[in-house]
């Protein structure tokens, strides 16, 4: 099948791609953009290993078309860090020890980023709703709840100091 | 120079060294590694449980625009004439040869550039079997009725199945008895005798990275990248597949994006090695979600437990029959069925004791290893059964424990010593934390509540050996090479911190390399709770071995005794330039006393591992829907390295241990494993987090452990006793 060329932007650059149409959003990253943060595990959008933010939002690479991504703004977690610091957000995973294998930790580094800003102080309820599509097989989620929770108050801190 | 360096790095709960990579999303894991000019490689696989192979039609597959080639075992047999691997039994051919043995067989794989078109190609491969008649049940299987390799081919690498060589017309691929005391005498004085049967299912260990593996095969040699737990291993079983010296086998392992026990041994490296040498080009072998079903889980079994009580209430015998569903390759289930067989009376103190412990083969996925040895199956059946005997006596849960328990200097029912082993601070420890001598509230109406606490005794699979090296390069900083895989469990970290310990230099600016054959010196493997202590033990006598040549080398260029000259200006000395490497070398394998024709040895373990669980429950009797409010693991692991790392895996353990108690399980039909996805076999989610969760490791010590500890950095199965609690406690609640 003919390839297409598809043009976004992708962690504040313009870039372009040559997608065909089978292709899903984690292995033209991998591929074309040697980023494999975002990951496919199940195959089926129910892992969350895959998660990218297009246009702001949440999706499961491993179900986004590729070519759905023409003129979006795509965000990955290889974006969130600065030359100089981690992103609160990856801190907060870091100090609550809320991962093991960390296979499926952008993914949750992601949500957490998406979720801090929509609310940024989340209740316990929030925070489990919010990433319940997120599977980590080394059940990490008692931390991963400290770490958002440590994240929100971070991005806080951050704001108003 | 002081014996004990005054180091200040075990003990501490710093965070994961590689825990920058993680959050950044940079880590390497096989599953998404590439190599330029590699091939995609797809399994076409079997269709039926059991059958003679009569044809596989490829022709139209190969046609297929894009497609490289697509192989079967004829074309394996052309670059390796022997094509069986496997760690106890060399039985499991890396594509089927004449005969299926289970669903999900691999038959045949595609090569192509593009991973669609090999996927696209796979339909288009037919395959005609004459379907033969299947075995699934381990009880079944053990009649011999019909059997599922016409002949058995151990590896030779375990003494202990040598004589199983050969031998044809049975599914027993290695049957371990014990006989301590005289068990029938004992049950015919019995006050009461008690006997229950317990049935596990078929779960699998499901990481979120699947199975991967890239091989790039040169006439000289062949790179293996790998998501495997013993590269050593790899290695071997390459190199002895190919007939070749190890040292032109390199196995690389990045991080593994989860173990548990799935990624031990050799699972996908053979068939990418395979394909590399038929290609020419680098393969790899990536499974999906799906074909995880289809490679390992762990083993059902089905436990037939009979003890005799006299009338104080003391178990005076207990005979345990195992039977252990290996499915349709061996892989490591005589090891499970051995080792496991050790402990299988549980951690009582028991003068008669009997037990026989089964491995059998079916046509299912093979099992193996998965978080325990198959420890996690028998714990909850011996700890069910302890509690129906005390409700049947009339007996408190925790009073009837204590009475029977195996106490420190005890014999355990091998006759080895129990020692460093707190069985009983982990009892009253989770006791204390259920307030368990307090009034319960057992619920009203149609919400009942119930609670139960269970404890368990492993030992280590031995005997093992581990060998590390320190480097300390001419500027002072230091570099550890160790196979230890780094699975989650934390391992670099904790190694580091026991080298920065010796060497009295901060953990985190120790370099753990990445496991690499060609570079890191062999490890037996990552499994069965071993690292820290082997490895822990190797890595420190290496960095003590680096630490006695600087000390030398303060000497040979006239340092006082004492002097606190830094290292680089000790190489300048030296080399008059900063130059040179001081190396340290450590090699570790504890001592072992192989079990005799009764199963008796005075030396089965060279450490206990002793963890326990308690929970209360509530059940909503109108719909039978359970949920637990409370969950409290606690754990023996000597000194722990890092309390932080200790706390994350006895949480972890548990939290994944209450999917296999409360809903996983592998639907199968006729073979067919009918909820091969995520979305039909459902692991544990955020909302599948108790309420409360409480973890906590006794004060203790492990006095031949490196620094105290023992299997810290993972205590796999500790929360495997939850599935006493579970069972049992739901049954009085609804009482």
């Amino acid at each position: 099948m003919a390839a297409r060329t598809i043009n976004f932007t992708l962690n504040g650059r313009a870039v372009t791609a040559d997608v065909k149409p089978q292709h899903n959003v984690v292995e033209m990253l991998q591929t074309q953009f040697a980023l494999t943060g975002a990951r496919e595990s199940c195959g089926q959008g129910l892992c969350g290993c895959c998660t990218v933010l297009v246009d702001g939002k949440p999706v499961s690479g491993c179900l986004y078309l590729a070519v759905f991504l023409e003129g979006t703004d795509v965000v990955t977690v290889e974006h969130l860090a600065g030359p100089e610091a981690l992103d609160p957000v990856q801190q907060a995973f870091i100090e609550a020890g809320a991962f093991q294998c960390g296979f499926c930790t952008p993914g949750f580094v992601l949500m957490t980023k998406s979720l801090i800003g929509q609310h940024p102080d989340p209740s316990d309820e929030q925070i489990r709703d919010y990433l319940s599509g997120n599977l980590c097989r080394c059940a990490g989620y008692p931390e991963i709840v400290n770490a958002v929770k440590m994240a929100a108050r971070k991005v806080k801190a951050g704001t108003t100091g | 120079m002081a014996t004990t360096a005054a180091g200040a790095q075990v003990g501490r709960s710093l965070p994961r060294i590689e825990a920058r990579e993680k959050v950044t999303g940079r880590a390497e894991y096989t599953h998404i590694m590439q190599v330029p000019g590699m091939l995609h490689a797809r399994i076409f696989r079997s269709t039926v449980a059991h059958g003679r192979i009569k044809a596989v039609d490829v022709s139209a597959a190969r046609q297929l625009p894009g497609v490289f080639a697509v192989y079967t075992s004829e074309d394996v047999r052309k670059v390796i004439p022997d094509p069986y691997y496997g760690p106890a039994f060399h039985d499991q051919p890396i594509l089927a040869i004449d005969k299926v043995h289970f669903v999900g067989e691999p038959v045949a794989v595609v090569l192509a550039s593009d991973p669609h078109v090999a996927e696209q190609a796979v339909q288009q491969i037919a395959a005609d079997y004459e379907e033969l008649p299947a075995v699934f049940d381990e009880v079944e299987a053990a009649e011999n009725k019909i059997v599922v390799h016409d002949e058995l081919k151990p590896a030779g690498t375990f003494a202990d199945l040598k004589h199983l060589k050969g031998r044809k017309g049975t599914n027993i691929a290695l049957d371990f008895r014990l006989r301590r005391g005289d068990v029938d005498k004992a049950f015919a004085s019995a006050a009461r005798v008690f006997e229950h049967t317990f049935r596990t299912q078929k779960v699998l260990h499901l990481a979120l990275e699947p199975f991967a593996s890239i091989a790039d095969y040169r006439d000289d040699g062949v790179t293996i990248h790998s998501s495997a737990q013993g590269p050593s291993f790899v290695r071997t079983e390459i190199a002895r597949l190919l007939g070749w010296p190890e040292n032109r086998v390199r196995v690389k392992v990045p991080y593994l994006g989860g173990g548990y026990g799935g990624k031990l041994y050799i699972k996908m490296e053979a068939l990418a090695v395979a394909l590399s040498m038929l290609a020419r080009r680098p393969v790899k072998v990536a499974l999906s979600m799906e074909e995880q079903f289809y490679t390992i889980t762990k083993h059902p079994s089905t436990f037939r437990i009979k003890s005799g009580v006299d009338k104080d209430g003391r178990i005076i015998a207990r005979k345990c029959e195992i039977w252990w569903n290996g499915g349709a390759y061996a892989d490591i289930g005589p090891r499970v069925t051995q080792k496991s067989g050790f402990t299988a009376a549980g951690p009582y103190d028991i003068d008669n004791v009997s037990i026989d412990s089964y491995a059998l083969y079916t046509n299912l996925t093979p099992a193996g290893a998965l978080r325990g040895f198959g420890i996690p199956q028998l714990v909850w059946a011996y700890e069910s059964h302890t509690d129906m005997i005390a409700r049947a006596l009339k007996r408190d849960a925790l009073d009837f424990r204590k009475l029977n328990l195996l106490r420190e200097g005890r014999p355990q029912a091998t006759g080895t010593i129990l020692k460093d082993a707190a069985i009983e601070k982990v009892l009253d420890c989770i006791a204390d934390r259920l307030h368990w001598k307090a009034p319960f509230d057992r619920g009203s109406g149609t919400i009942r509540r119930g609670r139960g606490l269970a404890v368990a005794l492993k030992a280590v699979i031995s005997p093992t050996t581990s060998v590390a090296i320190v480097n300390i390069s001419a500027d002072g900083s230091t570099t550890l090479y160790c196979g230890t895989v780094d699975m989650g469990q934390g391992s670099d970290t904790a190694m580091a911190q026991m080298v920065g310990e010796v060497l009295n230099v901060p953990a985190e600016t120790v370099r753990v390399v990445p496991r690499d054959t060609d570079i890191t010196p062999y490890d037996m493997g990552t499994l069965g709770s071993r690292s820290l202590f082997h490895m822990g033990h190797a890595v420190r006598l290496a960095a003590e071995d680096a630490r006695a040549r600087i000390a030398a080398l303060r000497r040979e260029v006239g340092e006082a005794e004492g002097s606190n000259t830094p290292l680089v200006d000790l190489f300048r000395k030296r080399y008059g330039m900063q130059a040179g490497n001081i190396v340290g070398t450590g090699t570790y394998k504890p001592d072992y006393i192989p079990p005799d024709s009764e199963g008796l040895t005075t030396n089965a373990t060279p450490f206990w591992m002793v963890a326990g669980s308690g929970v209360e429950i509530e059940v909503d009797t109108e719909t039978g829907q359970v949920r637990i409010t409370r969950l409290i693991n606690v754990a023996d692991v000597g000194r722990p390295i890092n309390p932080r790392i200790v706390e994350t895996q006895l949480s972890g353990a548990s939290l994944m241990q209450i999917g296999f108690s409360m809903f996983e399980k592998m639907q199968i039909d006729g073979g067919q494993v009918t909820n091969a996805s995520l979305a039909d076999y459902k692991i544990p989610g955020i909302h599948d987090v108790p309420p409360i969760i409480e973890n906590e490791v006794v004060d203790a010590y492990q006095s031949n452990g490196p620094f105290g500890a023992k299997a810290s950095a993972n205590l796999p199965h500790s929360g495997c006793r939850l599935r006493l609690p579970m069972q049992s406690t739901t049954r009085s609640a609804c009482a």
